[in-house]
């Protein structure tokens, strides 16, 4: 069963258009690139997922059970977690802080408690090496490069036992080697059962290691196949108009 | 060109000389730390007075004197350097001392006892904060506007309050007030205890608590640490809070040290108290900085002005060099920062 169901759904934003009558579905253990041209819709889908706006029409189904987000908080506590484009990390303080911001782990007794940074290093250290990465938990993340602080911002996610993470163009601003890391991060997030929204302008990217390819374009969703049904040129073709429909 | 090739060499040297001892990742934290560097100009400089002064510079009274004139300033300080962590600046803090001051004066000379008089001085300094605050946090105006209005408008409500007199005559529990603020222990001015107990209190709480923390990551990346959970509002109105508390402080030790309120008390402090942050390492972008950061800056300040005084130069020259003090302070994060990235 789909872990999260989309079904027509279209928002407005007055006479305009974002998104019409768009469904999907994702699947545990799936990595699904979400594609198209700026404008196409990509952002406004993601937002209504985050929870940041709710859909003029249709329905969201968490697991078969209708959902209805006010707040991205509301979306974060079932489950359903975004890593931004622009990572959302503070440089100034250390990887494990950051995995850990907002949802320290304390130690002490009642109202008089202490930061416990050697338990939150300890578990980021775990999490980073789920994860494969070589992070080290102690060190700013001003230090580190795009690679390492994605892991960062993944092992936010996994902290939170997020079913479902929405990753925003997640390679748009690093170097090709660090792609290559990124792109093992999310392949890790898919062996661990997650459902994984890559959204990318990065053609190489998407086929390297999604499983699905869904195109908007206009609003409308104008292809949802298997990748190994698809090929770079076609999807190119879809995202400008080229081709119609697939 | 044989001098070119010789320099080169000789930085090379220096440059491996220098990766051997940053290995050790302490070491290297410790050479990185601006405080570090600020504690050895202070020895450096204390050195230097009492081999050139040593009947003046290094005695008891000069050590009394030194550390009871940057011991207000580095109580106003640990305020301040909470709210430049976040990221933002108070420009009041001078003002809600005369303000506080004032208030402090008006009860004593009413009759009232020290601690209530204490009491209304901290109320008044808690509301100026929550004003400064609510402004910032909830209304989003930039917090150097905001406290810039604050810095016109409590200096004016403490000269409208004291009717521009002078208070001194504190009734019965002026000598409790006086005992408070200019008493001393061990040989040690009461202010310069207080400034020790508050740096160790600000400094746990700056790193090991939950409410630490978030300033940091508040002055960070302040929209990461609200997409994070971080009640980031919540948190700069506390800091802007606990700011203009430190400042209701220090009014109470030096009104008590004094004896008398008077409404100029504060006047121009906010650029010692802030030059003592940044002078200490806090970056005025947010995120940096720590308590033992704003003691040493303040110990620095008031170490350079009293050498000053005691070579014999004018002490209008001071001035300018807490204003050469802060900028080659900046100057120095700035070589820092470039080396890290």
């Amino acid at each position: 069963m789909a872990v999260l169901e989309l079904k027509t759904i279209s928002k407005h934003f007055g006479a305009i258009e974002a998104l019409s009558q768009v469904d999907l579905e994702l699947d545990c253990g799936e990595i699904v690139g979400l594609m198209g041209d700026n404008g196409a819709g990509k952002s406004t889908l993601v937002k209504i997922m985050a929870g940041n706006f709710p859909p003029s029409s249709g329905q969201m189904l968490l697991e078969g059970r209708p959902v209805h987000f006010h707040k991205p908080v509301d979306a974060r506590a079932a489950g359903i977690e975004v890593v931004y484009q622009d990572l959302a990390l503070c440089n100034n303080l250390t990887a494990s802080a950051n995995v850990f911001l907002a949802r320290e782990k304390t130690r002490g007794f009642g109202p008089f408690r202490i930061l416990d940074d050697r338990a939150m290093n300890e578990r980021s250290r775990e999490l980073f090496a789920e994860l494969k990465s070589e992070t080290r938990p102690a060190e700013k993340v001003r230090m580190m490069s795009g690679g390492q602080r994605q892991a960062v911002a993944i092992a936010r996610t996994h902290l939170a036992r997020a079913r479902i993470v929405l990753m925003d163009e997640p390679t748009a601003a690093i170097s090709v080697r660090q792609v290559a890391e990124v792109l093992d991060l999310l392949r890790r997030l898919r062996e661990q059962g997650m459902a994984v929204v890559l959204i990318s302008h990065r053609m190489p990217d998407v086929f390297g290691v999604a499983d699905r390819i869904v195109v908007l374009r206009r609003g409308h969703k104008v292809a949802d196949k298997a990748i190994k049904d698809s090929s770079p040129e076609e999807v190119t073709g879809l995202i400008t108009g080229a081709i119609r429909v697939a | 060109m044989a001098t070119q090739e010789t320099r080169e060499g000789a930085t090379a040297d220096v440059g491996r000389r220098m990766t051997r001892v940053t290995e050790l990742p302490l070491v290297r934290k410790w050479l990185a730390a601006q405080p570090f560097w600020v504690t050895v100009a202070v020895i450096i400089i204390c050195a230097v007075m009492s081999w050139l002064e040593p009947a003046s510079f290094p005695t008891r009274d000069n050590f009394f004197n030194i550390t009871r004139n940057f011991a207000y300033i580095g109580i106003m300080a640990l305020g301040m350097m909470a709210v430049i962590i976040t990221g933002g600046i108070d420009l009041s803090v001078g003002s809600v001392m005369g303000l506080t001051g004032i208030v402090c004066g008006l009860v004593l000379q009413a009759g009232h006892s020290w601690w209530l008089a204490a009491l209304a001085g901290l109320g008044a300094g808690a509301l100026c904060g929550l004003v400064n605050g609510a402004f910032i946090a909830y209304v989003g105006l930039p917090s150097f506007v905001v406290t810039l209005g604050m810095l016109a408008a409590a200096r004016s409500f403490a000269v409208v309050l004291s009717e521009n007199k002078m208070i001194y005559e504190f009734g019965p529990d002026g000598d409790v007030f006086m005992a408070l603020g200019g008493g001393e222990i061990a040989g040690v001015s009461n202010m310069v205890w207080l400034l020790l107990a508050m740096t160790l209190a600000f400094g746990f709480v700056f790193r090991f608590t939950r409410w630490g923390r978030h300033i940091y990551a508040v002055g960070g990346n302040e929209a990461a640490a609200r997409l994070a959970g971080v009640a980031v509002n919540r948190i700069k109105l506390q800091a802007y809070t606990l700011c203009a508390l430190t400042s209701a402080i220090a009014a109470i030790m030096v009104v008590g040290w004094q004896g008398s309120a008077i409404n100029a008390l504060g006047t121009g402090y906010e650029l010692r108290v802030i030059a003592s942050t940044v002078i200490g390492g806090a970056n005025l972008l947010g995120g940096e900085g720590g308590a033992y950061a704003a003691l040493i800056g303040a110990t620095l300040i008031e170490v350079i002005r009293n050498s000053l005084l005691m070579a014999g130069i004018d002490s209008n020259w001071q001035g300018a060099f807490v204003g050469a003090f802060i900028v080659l302070a900046v100057l120095l994060q700035r070589i820092r920062g470039s080396r890290a990235d």
